[in-house]
């Protein structure tokens, strides 16, 4: 096996980062640690020859030098600067949401407006528990085999777990409902184009763990935001585990710089009768990759995947879905839908297993594509695998450009033509946007839809 | 206010207008009236700066302007409005949007303040009442899933909010009940007075009781073969075109 520059040059942080460990270096956490840095470096990072990563090219990543950031005091640089200000048009109003923040990947107290919570409830920093309860931590990281976020098979995950902690810890106990919204604001920073020509610009790599009870009900919004414009990589893991019968609500907006790099995973595993839904707002980075990945493991689920991307210039956003109905009588349903400009370029995957047993499986997918450039690109690939019989599945994927006959009607009203593209644009979205639960998000999208193609 | 010369007006090398002459001062109300395929829709359309079709020659000037150099929203700034015989649906976005955007792109062009929300749903809410629908009605998506004689309606509405000054009607009295038609006619009814000016596209006379129109004009085949007042429309409701046809053949051989 060949070992590249690159993947030494991650093997030696990750040996500064055990130096940095102290006592953690004997927690059952590192043990996975050290079993998924070996397998990082077996792996390297994946090449367009894999089959799940052909469209997305991802050597912009391997040819540049990411530094780890591993501490809460090295965090603390980026962060010296860094004011509630900075951020404040990425907040959401503080009366109404959790607000905890993460700052390059390590949470911080100072930006954080966390509410009282209700008893047993807790959401905050994963550091904590990886320092007070490291076994039960444990028994929930699915980093086995067999979990797309295990660290078998995709370098990216393996290189998140190596360098595992911190990030969100959620935990719902039975029975509770969460009123107030958690908003989990990471913020992503790197220097100045000027002070980075020697420096390796960040990587951060927050590992998230959000863990329901029974019968119990939350919201969440991650985000994932650049005060400015600088490069950076986020390389985060998102770990939901959904008991039975309980409600999720969940949101992913990614609305980094241009100039970041984004791989982000999200994998969950719902339990019986459960119900989850997911909204995933794409509108930044240079190049993002956003995988999902649902595991019906037991009867009765539902699940519903919303998802928007908004790209331009020579932003590359991919989206891969994944839904595993392993269980009988479970429903999915899935809509994607793009709006691609310049020469930008998208990717949606979107697969659903039918594993033999789960009979009355219903499972349904659209990706809709609005291409607003003759230069921006989209592969949309369905991908239904199913080995049951009495199921109810479908698939439909389009390609489209804006119309000429509403653009007509509006200017025919007196709307330029720009304004007319812009609200036909808008209406394209709509219907993703009129599934938002969360008001403060819908009118944030509402703002960003209409002033990004607005002028 | 608009006077038409000679214009000729091509789709993909197929010549549809071959030569219309129409003068229309304010004040006035002109009827046109013709046989499907005449070009009743390509001369509507064309007042409204559709760019799919080709004027060859010919001018159009509106109120001493260039009108064919204008772009679409320009002439609706300038007061051209055109109700479409075949509304368009936009599905995702409320009536009320769409008009807020319309009538504030024309507010600000005539130097006007634009309006807030609160002050547009006031608005809106007092030119409802001439078409008689219920408020609901603009949070409803722009046409979609509405019945034919909504969309005429709507179309209606559309123009009591943003008062033009020429307003051309292509077909908007077609496939209404007789209530429907009442609401319709008293719409344009409320726009008529000495400033404006109206075009009637339309089959049928019907319309006409309410609406009397000072000229009625016939086109076929893409020229104006006859003008006369109100009561040629109503030779035309009982005869057919078949006698002008015959009758222009006869002037021409
Ligand atoms: N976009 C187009 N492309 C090709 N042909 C067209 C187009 N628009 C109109 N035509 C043709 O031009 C002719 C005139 O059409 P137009 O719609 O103007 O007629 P009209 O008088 O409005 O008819 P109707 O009474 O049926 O509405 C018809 O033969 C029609 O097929
Ligand atoms: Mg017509």
């Amino acid at each position: 096996m060949r070992v590249t520059k690159n993947q030494e040059w991650y093997l030696s942080n990750f040996q500064a980062f055990e130096k940095n460990l102290d006592g953690d270096q004997a927690s059952p956490i590192h043990k996975i640690r050290k079993t998924a840095i070996s397998r990082f470096v077996e792996l390297g990072f994946p090449t367009i020859h894999d089959e799940e990563w052909k469209y997305t090219d991802v050597s912009p990543i391997v040819e540049r030098t990411f530094k780890p950031t591993f501490a809460e005091a090295e965090a603390a640089r980026w962060l010296l600067p860094l004011t509630i200000q900075a951020i404040r048009r990425f907040t959401l109003e503080e009366t109404g949401y959790h607000r905890i923040v993460f700052v390059n990947g390590y949470y911080s107290r100072e930006l954080s407006y966390p509410h009282p919570l209700a008893k047993d409830v807790q959401i905050g920093s994963l550091a904590t528990v990886i320092e007070k309860d490291p076994t039960t931590l444990t028994r929930y990281l699915s980093v086995g085999v067999g979990f797309p976020s295990s660290y078998e098979d995709n370098g990216f995950t393996a290189l998140n777990t190596a360098f595992i902690r911190d990030g969100a810890f959620v935990y719902i106990p039975d029975g509770v409902i969460v009123e107030v919204p958690i908003h989990l604001l990471f913020v992503g920073i790197g220097d100045s184009e000027a002070a980075s020509v020697d420096k390796a610009p960040p990587l951060s790599q927050p590992r998230n763990l959000i863990i329901t009870g029974k019968n119990s009900q939350v919201a969440l919004i991650e985000s994932y935001v650049s005060p400015t414009h600088s490069s950076y990589f986020t390389n985060t893991i998102t770990e939901v585990v959904i008991g039975e019968n309980s409600v999720v609500d969940y949101y992913k907006l990614q609305y980094e710089s241009l100039e970041a790099f984004h791989i982000g995973t999200v994998q969950v595993r719902q339990g019986r009768s459960s119900n989850f839904s997911s909204h995933s707002l794409s509108f930044g980075g240079k190049l993002v990759r956003n995988n999902i990945t649902v595991v019906f493991e037991a009867e009765g689920g539902e699940c519903t995947l919303n998802g928007l991307y908004v790209v331009a210039d020579r932003q590359h956003v991919d989206n891969h879905t994944m839904i595993d109905h392993a269980k009988p009588h479970c429903t999915s349903n899935e809509l994607y839908k793009g709006i691609l400009d310049g020469k930008s370029r998208g990717v949606f995957n979107g697969k659903i297993l039918v594993r033999p047993n789960a009979q009355k499986t219903n499972a349904h997918q659209t990706n809709k594509n609005l291409l607003l450039s003759d230069e921006a690109l989209i592969d949309t690939k369905p991908q239904l695998e199913i080995f049951a019989n009495d199921v109810k599945c479908s698939h439909g994927a389009t390609i489209g450009q804006l119309e000429e006959d509403p653009i007509f009607y509006l200017r025919s009203r007196g709307v330029d033509r720009e304004m007319a593209r812009t609200i036909l644009t808008y209406a394209f979205a709509s219907d993703i946007i009129s599934r938002i639960k969360l008001e403060a998000v819908r009118t944030d999208i509402d703002r960003r839809l209409l002033s990004r193609f607005g002028k | 206010m608009l006077k038409i010369r000679d214009l000729r007006v091509a789709v993909e090398d197929k010549e549809i207008l071959k030569g219309i002459n129409l003068e229309v001062n304010a004040g006035e109300v002109h009827a046109i009236m013709g046989p499907n395929g005449s070009g009743k829709s390509t001369l509507a359309q064309v007042l409204a700066g559709r760019e799919t079709y080709q004027v060859t020659s010919g001018e159009v000037l509106y109120e001493g302007k260039d009108l064919l150099k204008m772009p679409p929203e320009e002439r609706a700034r300038e007061g051209i409005f055109l109700a479409f015989q075949y509304p368009i649906e936009i599905p995702g976005i409320s009536n009320s949007y769409f008009l807020k955007a319309a009538l504030n792109a024309i507010r600000k062009h005539k130097g006007l303040e634009e309006l807030d929300a609160m002050e547009f749903l006031t608005l809106a809410k007092q030119k409802l009442k001439i078409v008689e629908m219920d408020p609901s009605f603009l949070n409803r998506p722009v046409n979609e899933g509405f019945s034919g004689g909504e969309k005429k309606r709507n179309e209606i509405f559309q123009m009591a909010i943003l008062e033009p000054k020429l307003a051309i009607l292509d077909e908007t009295d077609s496939g209404l009940d007789i209530d429907a038609l009442k609401i319709v006619a008293n719409g344009i009814n409320k726009l008529r007075s000495k400033d404006n000016a109206i075009i009637l596209v339309t089959h049928y006379q019907r319309l006409l009781n309410y609406v009397i129109p000072d000229y009625v004009h016939v086109l076929f085949d893409g020229r104006i073969i006859k003008s006369g007042g109100k009561e040629l429309a109503l030779e035309l409701e009982e005869k057919g075109y078949d006698w002008i046809k015959e009758e222009v053949e006869t002037v021409r051989s």
